[in-house]
C-alpha cells in the first residue's frame, strides 16, 4: 500500500471473455448430449474446448504483454498474489470435498453397511473392511499397492518441488541458464509422473480388475487420483509456458510473479499428492 | 514475442482509445459500474422468471386436486424456482451491489481484476440458458428439488445433466467474482481506510466472498460426484457399491448452509448502511457488528446437519448440531439489537429505503425465530419437509435478502442514475410488498404446523382456505413487483424524476456520497482520496 501516486492498471474492454462463455456453453451442452447417447455432442465438447484454449491463449497473452510492457507495478502485483492465493484456497476446498467423501465412506458408510442391522436386513454376507467395493459387488479385485509405482511417483513429485526451487533461485540470481535447465527438469519429472500414472491405471484395469466402477474403492481411488492427475497436467502446461517465456527472455530477477504463482500451484499439487499417497494408497 | 509487445500492446489496445459502443460495449466492458448494472438487470429478469414459476405453483395449489400442471411438471417448477431464485436472482443481485458499491465505498478506481469481472458476469447468461433449455429435453428440467438429493438426482433424465453443468458454471462465476471482491477489498482501499474503518457493507461482502470461495468448490465436488454416479459407473451415493446417499446430503449441506449466509450477510451490510443514514446516527456497535458477522461465518461451517435431522444420525451428532445452530442466534441477535440501538433516539425519517430496512428487521426477525424453532431437533422431526420450513426460509430469503435488495436499490439508485426515484410509488411498493408478503407466507406456518408437506401439488381438503389465502397473496406480491420494475425503469432507462445532488441523503457519509457527484462518473477515484 506504499506507492499510491501511481494509477492502478484497469485494462481496456476485451473480447476474450465472451469467447470463453460460448466455449463453456458448447462444452456443457455438448457433454450433456454426449453423456446421454447423442454422439454429436462430442463435437460440441471439442469445439468448446478449442474455443476455451484459444480464449485463454489470447487473454493470458494480453496479460503477458501488459506485464512485459511495464503496465504492472507493486500495487497490481499484490492483487495477483491475493488472487492466486484465494484461487489455490478454492482448489483446496474442491479436493476437501473428495477427501471428505473418502473419509465418510471409510469411517461411516462401509462400516455401517457391515453393521448388524444392515446385515440382518440387507446383505447378510457382507463383511466391512477397507478396501471394499460394497456389498453388491461380487467381482474380485486387487487394491493398488502403495510401495511400487506410487512410492516412486511420490519421490518424483517431491524431487520436482526441489528442482523448481532451484530454478527459482536461478531466476532471482539472474542466472538464466540455471533457471531454464532446472525448470526443464521439473517439467520432465512432472511428465514422468503422468506417464507412470497412465501405466498404473492400465495395470489396474488389465491386471488388478480395479476399475472406476469397482464400488466405492474404485470410485474414490480413480476420482481422487484422477483429479490430481488432471491438476498435474495443468501444472505441467503452466510450467511449460513459464519455460517458453523464460526462453523468450521474459521475467526479471525481482519481478516474475507468474513464475511464482506456478510454483505455488505446483507445490499445492505436491501436497495433495502426499495426502493421496497416505490416505488412498497407504493406510 | 517482444516485437509483438511493442507494436501491439501500446498502439490500439491502450488507454481509453478503444471503447466499443452499442451491444459490444456491454459484452466487452471492464468497467465495474457497467458490470454491476448488468448483474442487477440480470437478477431482476431472473426474479421475474422465478416469480412466474412460483405463481404457477401457487395457482396449482389454489385448490386441492390437480388442475393446471401435472405432478412431474410441478416438481420441475419447484426445483427451478429454487435454483433460479437462489443462483439467478438473489446472489447476482448482491454481486451487482458489490460491483457498483465496493470500489466507490473504498475509494478504488475499479475492481482488482476487471476482465475476470466481466467473465464472472457473462457466465451467468450461459448458465441460465442451460437451465431454461433443460425444460425442453426429454424428461424435462431437474425435478429433485434445488437440493438435488441423490438418489433422485442420480436417476433423472438429461435435464439433470444440464442443471449440473449450469451449477458448475454458476459456481465458477461465483468463485471468480469472490476472488475479485476479496482482492479488491484487501488491496485497493483508499489510504487511511483501515479494515476497521470500512463501511459495514464492504465488511459483510468480504466475509461473504470468503464463504463463497470456501464452499462453492465443495458444491462443484458434490455435483461432479452426482455426474460420475450418473454416467461413469461410480458408487459415491450407491449403497450396493459401498457408498451412501446420505453422504450427498452431508456434502451438499456443507455447501448449503454457508450458502444461506452468503445470501443474507450482504443484506445485513445494506441494512447497516441504510439505517444509520436515515437515523442520522453512526452505526451502533460497529466493532461488534464486524465480530458478529465473522462469528456467523465461522459457525455456518459447523451446523449443516440441522437440515438432516430426520435422516438418521447418532444422538450425539443431533445434539451437537442442534446446540451449534442455536449459537448462531447470538451474533444474529447482536446485529438486530445494534440496528435497533442505532435507531434509538435517532432523528429518523422514513423514505422508502428506510421503510424497507425497518420492514426487514421486523419480518426477518420473525424468520429468525422460526429458524430457532426448527433448530430444536425434536420439534424439527415434526416439521421437517412441511410448509413450516417453506414459511421459515421465505421469511428470511424474501423478507430478508429481497427486502434488503429493494432497500439498497432505492438507497443507491440516485447515485447510480443521478435521478431520484418516485417516492410515492416507492412507498406504495413497500406497503404492497409487506402486506402481500405476509398474506402469502404467514398462513404457511399454520399449514406446516398442521402437517401439510411441501413439494406436493395436491393436498387434503382441510388445508384449502390457508392455501387460497396464500395464493391470493402471492399474486398480489408478484404484481406489486411490476411497480418496482416501473420505478426502476423510470429512474434509470427513461431518466425521469428530479435530478439529485451528490448527497441526497444527509445522513449518508460513505465515500460515494461525500466524494462523487450523482450520477457517479464512469471512472471514479483515479486519484484515491485520503481517509482520515
Amino acid at each position: 500500500m506504499s506507492d499510491r501516486a501511481q494509477h492502478y492498471f484497469v485494462p481496456p474492454p476485451s473480447h476474450w471473455m465472451i469467447v470463453g462463455s460460448f466455449a463453456l456453453l458448447f462444452m456443457a451442452g455438448g457433454a450433456a448430449m454426449w453423456f446421454n447417447g447423442a454422439d454429436l455432442g462430442r463435437y460440441g465438447v471439442l469445439v468448446g474446448f478449442a474455443l476455451l484454449a484459444f480464449m485463454m491463449f489470447r487473454w493470458f497473452g494480453d496479460v503477458v504483454r501488459e506485464s512485459e510492457g511495464g503496465k504492472y507495478g507493486k500495487w497490481e502485483d499484490v492483487s495477483f498474489r491475493w488472487g492466486m492465493s484465494w484461487f489455490i484456497f478454492s482448489e483446496v476446498m474442491f479436493f476437501a470435498a473428495f477427501f471428505g467423501a473418502l473419509f465418510y465412506a471409510r469411517v461411516l458408510a462401509v462400516p455401517d453397511l457391515g453393521s448388524l442391522a444392515s446385515r440382518e436386513l440387507l446383505w447378510p454376507d457382507f463383511s466391512a473392511h477397507w478396501p471394499s467395493a460394497g456389498p453388491g459387488f461380487k467381482d474380485p479385485f486387487t487394491p493398488m499397492a502403495a510401495w511400487g509405482v506410487p512410492a516412486l511417483n511420490t519421490l518424483l513429485l517431491l524431487t520436482s518441488g526441489v528442482t523448481l526451487t532451484i530454478a527459482h533461485f536461478g531466476m532471482i540470481e539472474g542466472k538464466r541458464t540455471k533457471l531454464k535447465l532446472w525448470l526443464f527438469l521439473t517439467i520432465a519429472l512432472g511428465v514422468t509422473f503422468l506417464g507412470f500414472q497412465i501405466y498404473e491405471y492400465s495395470h489396474a484395469y488389465s491386471e488388478l480388475n480395479l476399475k472406476l466402477s469397482t464400488g466405492i474403492y474404485g470410485t474414490t481411488f480413480f476420482m481422487l487420483t484422477g483429479f490430481h492427475g488432471f491438476h498435474v497436467t495443468i501444472g505441467v502446461i503452466m510450467l511449460t509456458t513459464m519455460l517458453l517465456r523464460s526462453i523468450a527472455g521474459h521475467f526479471k530477477p525481482k519481478q516474475h510473479f507468474a513464475f511464482e504463482a506456478v510454483a505455488w500451484y505446483w507445490h499445492f499439487v505436491d501436497v495433495v499428492w502426499l495426502l493421496l499417497f497416505v490416505f488412498v494408497y497407504w493406510v | 514475442m517482444s516485437a509483438v509487445i511493442d507494436t501491439h500492446g501500446h498502439a490500439d489496445h491502450e488507454g481509453h482509445g478503444y471503447q466499443p459502443s452499442g451491444l459490444m460495449r456491454w459484452v466487452t466492458t471492464t468497467n465495474h459500474k457497467d458490470i454491476g448494472t448488468m448483474y442487477l438487470w440480470f437478477s431482476l429478469i431472473m426474479l421475474f422468471v422465478g416469480g412466474v414459476l412460483a405463481l404457477t405453483l401457487r395457482a396449482e395449489l389454489f385448490q386441492p386436486g390437480i388442475q393446471i400442471v401435472n405432478p412431474e411438471f410441478f416438481n420441475q417448477l419447484t426445483t427451478m424456482h429454487g435454483l433460479i431464485m437462489v443462483f439467478g436472482a438473489i446472489m447476482p443481485a448482491f454481486v451487482g451491489f458489490a460491483n457498483w458499491q465496493i470500489p466507490m465505498m473504498i475509494g478504488a478506481p475499479d475492481m482488482a481484476f476487471a476482465r475476470m469481472n466481466n467473465w464472472s458476469f457473462w457466465l451467468l447468461p450461459v448458465a441460465a440458458s442451460l437451465l431454461v433449455i433443460s425444460f425442453f429435453v426429454p424428461g424435462g428440467a431437474p425435478a429433485a428439488g434445488w437440493t438435488i438429493y441423490a438418489p433422485l438426482s442420480t436417476q433423472m433424465g438429461p435435464g439433470m445433466d444440464l442443471g449440473i453443468f449450469a451449477l458448475h458454471i454458476m459456481g465458477a462465476s461465483s468463485i471468480m467474482g469472490s476472488i475479485n471482491i476479496v482482492t479488491t477489498i484487501l488491496n485497493m482501499r483508499a489510504p487511511g481506510m483501515t479494515l476497521m474503518k470500512m463501511p459495514m457493507f464492504v465488511w459483510t461482502w468480504l466475509i461473504t466472498a470468503y464463504l463463497l470461495i470456501a464452499v462453492m468448490p465443495v458444491l462443484a465436488g458434490a455435483i461432479t460426484m452426482v455426474l460420475a454416479d450418473r454416467h461413469f459407473g461410480t458408487s459415491f451415493f450407491n449403497a450396493a457399491g459401498g457408498g451412501d446417499p446420505v453422504m450427498f446430503q452431508h456434502i451438499f449441506w456443507f455447501f448449503g448452509h454457508p450458502e444461506v449466509y452468503i445470501m443474507i450477510l450482504p443484506a445485513f451490510g445494506i441494512i447497516s448502511q441504510v439505517i444509520p443514514a436515515f437515523a442520522r446516527k453512526p452505526l451502533f456497535g460497529y466493532a461488534s457488528m464486524v465480530y458478529a458477522t465473522s462469528s456467523i461465518a465461522i459457525l455456518s461451517f459447523i451446523v449443516w446437519a440441522h437440515h438432516m435431522f430426520t435422516v438418521g444420525m447418532p444422538t450425539a451428532a443431533l445434539l451437537f448440531f442442534m446446540y451449534a445452530t442455536m449459537l448462531i442466534a447470538v451474533p444474529t441477535g447482536v446485529k438486530v439489537f445494534n440496528w435497533l440501538a442505532t435507531m434509538w433516539k435517532g432523528s429518523m425519517t422514513f423514505e422508502t429505503p428506510m421503510l424497507f430496512a425497518v420492514g426487514f428487521i421486523f419480518v426477518f426477525t420473525m424468520g429468525g425465530f422460526t429458524g430457532l424453532m426448527l433448530a430444536i431437533m425434536p420439534v424439527d422431526v415434526q416439521l421437517q419437509d412441511t410448509y413450516y420450513v417453506v414459511a421459515h426460509f421465505h421469511y428470511v430469503l424474501v423478507a430478508g435478502s429481497l427486502y434488503a435488495i429493494f432497500a439498497g436499490t432505492y438507497f443507491w439508485i440516485p447515485k447510480w442514475t443521478g435521478r431520484m426515484y418516485d417516492e410515492t410509488l416507492g412507498k406504495w411498493h413497500f406497503w404492497l410488498s409487506l402486506v402481500f408478503f405476509n398474506i402469502t407466507f404467514f398462513p404457511m406456518h399454520f399449514l406446516g404446523l398442521a402437517g401439510m408437506p411441501r413439494r406436493i401439488p395436491d393436498y387434503a381438503s382441510q388445508f384449502t382456505e390457508f392455501n387460497q389465502i396464500a395464493t391470493v397473496g402471492a399474486f398480489g406480491f408478484g404484481l406489486s413487483q411490476l411497480l418496482f420494475l416501473y420505478i426502476v425503469l423510470k429512474a434509470s432507462v427513461f431518466a425521469r424524476g428530479e435530478k439529485t445532488p451528490a448527497r441526497p441523503w444527509e445522513g449518508a457519509d460513505t465515500l460515494e456520497w461525500t466524494h462523487l457527484p450523482s450520477p457517479a462518473p464512469y471512472h471514479s477515484f483515479h486519484e484515491q482520496p485520503e481517509v482520515k
